[in-house]
């Protein structure tokens, strides 16, 4: 019988190699294919079910954090601050993925990303390796700054000019990430259907994604780049007084100043007032070369590295536009026409202005800890551009010292600080007009830079951006340097 | 000489079942260290229970059969070993049980070697064994405490405990056919014709095939159990050839088997419904395939080095802890943890078939080849249903799955493998006292 065992032992072991070779089959040949099959939601909801961390402001206000859920999900993110950090914290849906700092950080939230290499002790005990991000953003001056654009469609973005951190970014409308976290997948669709069917684009951050003209605000790239490229000083040349600029090739079409008033003068005089026929002269002697140089030194046309995901750039026509178009150069010049700007890089503008020239690299990570304290990430500031050089910078401050002190953003004053800043405000074509005020403060040594826009005022005059912007930057510079 | 040679086999026995202890105990750590995985540490005390009682069957086999072959029960222990990390790892409530049920089934090991002093003392209890084989199989037909769980009429209960005769059917059977086939061999293996050179045997002979098979039949038909069904046959039909060298009895079993499975395809729907899963699972991936397509993610999930175990999500499959548990093991160990189950599998088949070979008495020989048979083939059939290469019949996997009277018969077994494997070496021991 012997026989018949051996040839039993070959029959097992061929049966054996079959399920082995099986085995190879569904978990390393065919392994990927069934891994990506639409009907496989295993690695979803494995991602989804880890642990994360907390994300809280700078000063301690909890963003985002995970409670225990009763459901197979085993956690609950929630949002205990909802709409006012909504832009800037993100969402952590099962059904729409993420947003934000949820996005952006979700290595460090959920522990991939952890310093001190191997630790003996993860040998012995279970240990939480989940981190805690800190963001710069301050909840108080979140706070203010909402409060101060109310229920305007808007936005406030505020910087400290001296390392890129983010301070404050708030922008309306807005909505609550709780509605698309809830792991009520009906509810979660519904909502998803809802926002984004609104006219008004509630889950559009529109600090940093959103480009609006900057109008008047702009005129800061335009005096920074004529005096860096010597097209003109203080003093020299003297715009004539106009009402309206005789624009070239045009057939008779003019730039006019806004509401017929009659303007000139030297740069400082006409960045104070805000003279539409002097900047428009300015960018058609700067010329499309230069003046699309100087709004790319700015940081137009390149996305700011800011740490937040699917960011937009600003955008300035490239100096080819202009060889055939000169009106659209004097436009440009004022900011309008083909110039477009996200709120951030209008605050980068004056963070520029503020830090003798150079643009530091925005960012809203401080720093992320481990379950014990322990600082696994930091943040190192970096420039990100040399808009022009420190002399430049500086005479340009002095100029937008002029604004606030004895012109256009008089509303922007702080008893006991020297605030520079410049107003805007850009028609859009239906009767209405974007607010601008960009601004920093103390001059002399900024610690913060302050951009917001309101969109759509009516009845607006030059003064409008100074009227309606310029109190909520003032507000949020006040707060932040307590005084 | 030979009882230095008994001696070593018991110290390769203890060497193996401390390499098999301490691997049962770093993967129940590892289950441990996941950053998302907690064991709750009263199920500590059951693995201790669990180490402690397998110390107490290698201490048995010290006393009872010191002869006896050394790597299976350390195999064996291996195999309860990881399947109670994964038991644990599952469902801490039938982690408890399970320690329970291995308990019980040690306990049916000693008291195998202890009832069972020679292997040739049963073959005269054939009948008795026939009898019991039958009447376990029956039971849960029997009304009142025949019990219906998952679609199969598969359980017993009796007051607040249940439990699978058919797990100890298999064993009894193996011991009747095993007898009664020595028995019957020169009979069954005597042609009375060669058709075309081609040895047909005598038609009266094929009774005892018509008998098994149709008490197969009986079994998928009326307890809808194809697993245990499939296994009986193939037991009979193996145990058969292997008795009597005639090819021809394969043959037969193979058209007789080919004859049940379309008449259960035509009969029943949800061996229709198995099949239709086993072709296309795709189809039916949230009804009828579910389970069979989540175990296929499981194994991808788990890759080549698996998801480490309390990392992945195995609970995803319904009867994850029975007779889904290999699937579990793809998605936390990985290929490396799927082979080396395979692996310790044909070494204990290996191990089965060498004692089988190695003993002279054609009882003996036949019973162990039987009861290995019993173990590959078992084996196969779960993890080939489990990994989509035959159609999926739900029986447990030796060893490793959850569930008392799989642990319990399965314990028997090995005790009758080690018993059978003593013998051999008693008989070298003292080869004066072997007849002839």
């Amino acid at each position: 019988m012997n026989r018949q065992i051996r040839h039993l032992g070959i029959v097992l072991f061929v049966l054996f190699t079959a399920l082995f070779v099986q085995l190879n089959w569904l978990q390393v040949i065919d392994a990927h294919d069934l891994n990506n099959n639409p009907a496989n939601s295993r690695a979803a909801v494995r991602d989804f079910i880890q642990p994360r961390g907390v994300i809280q402001t700078s000063d301690g206000a909890v963003l985002a954090q995970s409670v225990a859920s009763n459901d197979a999900f085993k956690l609950q993110r929630q949002y205990p601050l909802g709409e006012l950090f909504a832009h800037v914290t993100g969402f952590f849906s099962f059904t729409y993925g993420s947003e934000g700092a949820e996005r952006e950080f979700n290595d460090e939230l959920t522990g991939h990303v952890s310093g001190g290499g191997f630790n003996a002790r993860d040998l012995l005990l279970p240990r939480d390796k989940t981190a805690n991000v800190t963001l710069t953003l301050s909840n108080k001056l979140q706070q203010i700054a909402s409060d101060g654009l109310g229920q305007r469609k808007g936005a406030v973005v505020a910087l400290d000019p001296r390392n890129g951190a983010v301070l404050a970014m708030v922008d309306y409308p807005t909505y609550d990430p709780a509605a698309l976290a809830s792991h009520n997948q009906d509810a979660v669709r519904q909502s998803w259907t809802e926002l984004n069917a609104d006219t008004d684009k509630p889950l559009l951050p529109q600090t940093y994604r959103e480009r609006f003209f900057p109008g008047s605000s702009f005129k800061v790239v335009t005096a920074a780049t004529a005096l860096a490229t010597g097209t003109a000083t203080i003093t020299q040349p003297i715009y004539p007084n106009l009402t309206e600029l005789p624009l070239p090739n045009a057939g008779g079409q003019t730039l006019a100043n806004f509401g017929g008033e009659r303007c000139g003068g030297p740069l400082p005089e006409a960045l104070r007032v805000s003279c539409n026929t002097a900047f428009g002269q300015l960018g058609l002697d700067l010329g499309g070369a230069k003046l699309t140089a100087g709004a790319e030194a700015f940081g137009f046309n390149k996305v700011p590295p800011l740490d937040l995901p699917f960011g937009a750039s600003s955008a300035f026509p490239p100096a080819s536009a202009f060889d055939r178009d000169k009106p659209a150069l004097a436009k440009s010049a004022i900011g309008q026409q083909d110039v477009s700007a996200t709120p951030l890089e209008m605050a980068l503008v004056a963070a520029g202005i503020g830090n003798n020239g150079v643009i530091m690299t925005p960012h809203v990570l401080a720093e992320v800890r481990d379950t014990d304290g322990n600082v696994v990430k930091g943040y190192d500031p970096k420039p990100w551009l040399t808009a022009v050089p420190a002399g430049v910078a500086n005479t340009v401050r002095d100029m937008m010292v002029g604004v606030v002190n004895g012109g256009t953003g008089t509303a922007a004053r702080i008893p006991g600080v020297t605030v520079a800043g410049k107003t805007g405000t850009a028609q859009t074509g239906n009767n209405t007009s974007h607010t601008w005020f960009i601004s920093f403060a103390p001059a002399e040594a900024p610690r913060i830079a302050v951009a917001v826009i309101v969109e759509n005022q009516p009845n607006v005059s030059e003064a409008t951006g100074g009227t309606v912007a310029a109190p909520i930057a003032q507000a949020v510079m006040r707060a932040a340097l307590g005084s | 000489m030979s009882t230095v040679l008994a001696a070593t086999r018991r110290n390769t026995e203890l060497g193996l079942m401390l390499m098999a202890g301490v691997l049962t105990a770093g993967a129940y750590t590892l289950a441990g260290l996941g950053r998302s995985s907690h064991l709750p540490a009263n199920l500590i005390p059951f693995l201790l229970v669990i180490l402690g009682l397998l110390a107490v069957a290698h201490i048995a086999t010290r006393r009872l059969a010191p002869g006896a072959d050394g790597i299976l029960l350390p195999l064996a222990g291996l195999l309860n070993g990881i399947g109670y990390v994964f038991i644990a790892r599952l469902d801490s409530d039938l982690a408890a049980l399970q320690a329970l049920w291995t308990a019980l089934g040690v306990g049916a090991f000693v008291a195998t070697l202890v009832l069972v002093r020679r292997a040739r003392d049963i073959e005269r209890l054939r009948y008795t064994f026939a009898l019991i084989g039958i009447g376990l199989l029956l039971l849960p037909l029997a009304p009142g405490i025949g019990q219906n769980i998952n679609g199969s009429r598969l359980w017993v209960r009796l007051g607040s405990v249940t439990f699978q005769p058919g797990e100890l059917a298999k064993i009894a059977l193996c011991v009747f056919f095993a007898s009664y086939l020595v028995e019957k061999q020169p009979l069954l293996a005597m042609g009375t014709r060669r058709v075309a050179g081609v040895w047909v045997p005598n038609v009266r002979h094929f009774g005892p095939m018509v008998l098994a098979w149709g008490f197969s039949l009986v079994v998928m038909f009326w307890e809808k159990d194809l697993g245990s069904s499939l296994l009986f046959f193939a037991l009979f039909i193996v145990l058969l050839w292997v008795a009597t060298d005639r090819g021809a009895y394969l043959a037969i079993g193979g058209v007789m088997f080919a004859a049940g499975a379309t008449l259960a395809y035509n009969a029943f729907a949800h061996v229709r419904t198995r099949v239709h899963v086993l072709a296309d699972p795709w189809s039916v991936a949230s009804g009828a395939g579910y389970q069979t397509v989540q175990a296929l993610f499981a194994f991808a999930a788990g890759g080549v080095t698996g998801t480490n175990i309390g990392q992945g999500s195995p609970q995803r499959i319904p009867a994850v802890a029975t007779d889904f548990i290999f699937a579990a093991i793809g998605e936390e160990l990985g290929l490396l943890g799927t082979v080396a189950v395979l692996v310790a599998f044909m070494l204990m088949v290996g191990a089965g078939l060498r004692i089988a070979m190695r003993v002279e008495s054609p009882f003996e020989k036949l019973l162990a080849a039987g009861l290995t048979a019993i173990i590959g083939l078992q084996t196969f059939i779960i993890i080939g249903g489990v990994t989509r290469l035959v159609p999926l019949t739900g029986i447990t996997l030796p060893f490793v799955s959850y569930g008392g009277s799989s642990l319990i018969s399965n314990y028997i077994l090995l005790a009758l493998l080690l018993r059978i494997s003593d013998d051999t070496r008693a008989r070298e021991r003292e080869p004066e006292r072997v007849p002839a």
